[in-house]
C-alpha cells in the first residue's frame, strides 16, 4: 500500500474494504464527518456508549465543544470504555474539539476538564482566539499527496508541546496543527466542513488498516 | 505561503456545525455563564435582560452593555452569542468590535428597522436568525445568516410556538422536496426567495445551515421533544434563570437534549427539578405582544 496517496483515489484499501468507523456522536459536527465517509464508501455508525465501541475498526472523535463532549462521556459512562479502547490500540482521528480530548494535557482549559489521552501533547484551547479570527486556509501535508488540503480552523486549538508524537501537519510560522503518535491522529483543523477528504482517507489506509488489534 | 481567510461562509457556518447537539443558553451575568458553562452549555447567549423580563418589564429592549459582553467573554471559554436589534446594523458592528462569536439578530429586542434585516454578508463575525416558517428561514439565509433557530414564542415557557414553528420549517422542506423542477419556481415565488437556495433545499432536503429551535423550552421533555422533531440544537432563554434551581435545570437539559432518544434518561433527569419557570399562554397574549411575529 502506498502510504501517501492522490488525490480521491480509489485505493483498494479503502474503496473494497468491509471496514466499520464509529463517529463519536455526543455532541458536536457528527453529520459532517458521516458524509466523508459516505463519500469514501465506507460504513459507520454512532458511538454513544460503551457498547457501540464494540467491533468498530477506528473511531472519529468530531469537533464541537470540548469540555461539553468530555462532560457527556462521564455522564453517559463512555469515558472508560473509550480510554480502555484507546489504550488497547483503537485508531482514532479527533479533528478540533477531537484533538483536545486525546492530548495529555491542556492550556485554557475549564475547572474539572479532562481528557481521554493517547497523544503525549500538550494543546492551548482556542488558541487563535474568538470565532472572528476563524479562517480557512490550505496547508501542505507531505504525507498526503497532491494539492494542499483544504482546511477550516474555527476556534481552534494550536498543539504547543508534541511530546513524543510526530508532526504531521504545520502552519507556514511553524504553528503545530497536526500530530500522530501510533493508533491516534490528532489535528486542530476541520477538513470536513470544506469536504475535504484526503486526510480521512489516509487515516483510514495507513493508520486503520494496519491497527494491530 | 497560504493564505489565512477570515469569515468565509464555511467557517461561519462551521462554528454552528460544532454546536450541534448542544444548549444554548441565555445568561445576563458572568456568574450565570459561568454556571451555564459548568452545566454544559455549547454556548452562551449574553444579553440584559431575559424575555421574561423584557417581556413583563416592557419598554424598548436594546443590545447589552458592553462592559457586560467583555465581563461574560472573559469568564468563560464556550462560544459568547450576543443579540442585535432587526435591521440595526450598528449594534452587530459594535458586537464584531466586541469580539463575540456569534451575533443574534433577534425579534425578542425590538426592532430597529421595519423594513430591512441587517445585511450580514460584510460581517466577519456569523449571525443566527429567527425564523417561523421556511421562507423567513431562506430569506435570512439570503441576506447572510449562517444559522436559523425557529422563533417559537421567547419568554413564555409555553413550548407550542417552538413546536409549530419548526414542524412547518421541517413540514415546509418536505414539501418542496416532493416537487418536480419545473414547480419551483413558484415555490419560491410563494417563499419569497431565490431560485437557487430553494432548487438546493429541496434537492439536500435540509436547510443549507444548521436549524437549532428557541421559544419557550423549558424542561428536559421540552428539549428532547425539540430534537426528536429534528431539530439540530436548542436555545434556552428564561427557562434556566427563571427558574427554581438553574444549575440543575440547566444539566437535565443538557442530558435530555444528548440522550433526546431515551424517555428512561428524560424521566431521570426531569426528577426532583424544583419549579420550572412560571409560564404564560402563548394563547392568553395579545397579538402585539408576541414577539415571534417580529422579523418579515
Amino acid at each position: 500500500m502506498c502510504p501517501t496517496f492522490p488525490h480521491l483515489t480509489d485505493s483498494p484499501s479503502v474503496a473494497g474494504n468491509s471496514l466499520t468507523i464509529g463517529v463519536l456522536a455526543l455532541q458536536g459536527d457528527v453529520r459532517e464527518h458521516e458524509q466523508v465517509l459516505d463519500a469514501l464508501g465506507v460504513a459507520h455508525r454512532q458511538v454513544r456508549n460503551g457498547n457501540d465501541l464494540d467491533g468498530i475498526d477506528g473511531l472519529i472523535i468530531p469537533g464541537g465543544e470540548s469540555s461539553v463532549i468530555d462532560k457527556l462521556s462521564h455522564i453517559f459512562e463512555l469515558r472508560e470504555p473509550l480510554i480502555e479502547a484507546i489504550v488497547d490500540g483503537l485508531p482514532v482521528l479527533g479533528t478540533c474539539a477531537g484533538l483536545i480530548l486525546l492530548s495529555a494535557s491542556l492550556i485554557g482549559a475549564i475547572d474539572g476538564q479532562q481528557t481521554f489521552g493517547g497523544l503525549d501533547i500538550t494543546v492551548e484551547r482556542n488558541a487563535f482566539g474568538g470565532q472572528v479570527e476563524s479562517f480557512e486556509t490550505t496547508i501542505v501535508m507531505p504525507l498526503i499527496g497532491g494539492e494542499p488540503v483544504k482546511a477550516a480552523f474555527i476556534r481552534a486549538p494550536i498543539i504547543r508541546d508534541t511530546g513524543t508524537s510526530t508532526v504531521i501537519a504545520e502552519l507556514p510560522n511553524g504553528d503545530v496543527v497536526g500530530v500522530r503518535n501510533g493508533n491516534c491522529v490528532g489535528i486542530s483543523f476541520h477538513p470536513e466542513v470544506l469536504g475535504e477528504s484526503r486526510v480521512h482517507e489516509w487515516w483510514l489506509d495507513t493508520v486503520v488498516a494496519n491497527a494491530r488489534r | 505561503m497560504a493564505e489565512k481567510t477570515v469569515g468565509t461562509p464555511l467557517v461561519k457556518s462551521g462554528l454552528a456545525e460544532m454546536l450541534k447537539g448542544g444548549v444554548i443558553m441565555d445568561v445576563v451575568t458572568a456568574d450565570q455563564a459561568k454556571i451555564a458553562e459548568d452545566a454544559g452549555a455549547v454556548a452562551v447567549m449574553a444579553l440584559e435582560r431575559v424575555p421574561a423580563d423584557i417581556r413583563s418589564q416592557g419598554g424598548v429592549a436594546r443590545m447589552s452593555d458592553p462592559d457586560l459582553i467583555d465581563q461574560i467573554i472573559a469568564s468563560v471559554s464556550i462560544p459568547v452569542m450576543a443579540k442585535a436589534r432587526i435591521g440595526h446594523f450598528v449594534e452587530a458592528q459594535v458586537l464584531q468590535s466586541l469580539g463575540v462569536d456569534y451575533i443574534d439578530e433577534s425579534e425578542v429586542l425590538s426592532p430597529a428597522d421595519y423594513v430591512n434585516h441587517i445585511d450580514k454578508w460584510p460581517f466577519t463575525v456569523p449571525f443566527v436568525c429567527g425564523a417561523t416558517n421556511l421562507g423567513e428561514a431562506l430569506r435570512r439565509i439570503t441576506e447572510g445568516a449562517a444559522m436559523i433557530r425557529s422563533k417559537g414564542e421567547a419568554g413564555t415557557g409555553d413550548v407550542s410556538e417552538a413546536t409549530k414553528h419548526i414542524r412547518t420549517i421541517k413540514g415546509e422542506i418536505a414539501a418542496l422536496s416532493a416537487k418536480s423542477e419545473d414547480e419551483l419556481y413558484v415555490a419560491a415565488k410563494e417563499l419569497q426567495a431565490p431560485i437557487e437556495l430553494v432548487r438546493q433545499v429541496a434537492r439536500e432536503k435540509q436547510l443549507p445551515v444548521v436549524l437549532f429551535v428557541a421559544g419557550g423550552v423549558a424542561t428536559p421533555a421540552d428539549a428532547a421533544m425539540m430534537m426528536q422533531l429534528g431539530a439540530d440544537g436548542v436555545f434556552v432563554g428564561s427557562g434556566i434563570f427563571k427558574s427554581g434551581n438553574p444549575a440543575e435545570r440547566a444539566k437535565a437539559i443538557v442530558k435530555a437534549t444528548t440522550a433526546f432518544n431515551d424517555p428512561k434518561v428524560v424521566a431521570d433527569v426531569s426528577r426532583g427539578l424544583g419549579e420550572a419557570m412560571v409560564g404564560i399562554n402563548v394563547s392568553d397574549l395579545p397579538a402585539p405582544h408576541r414577539l415571534a411575529e417580529r422579523g418579515w
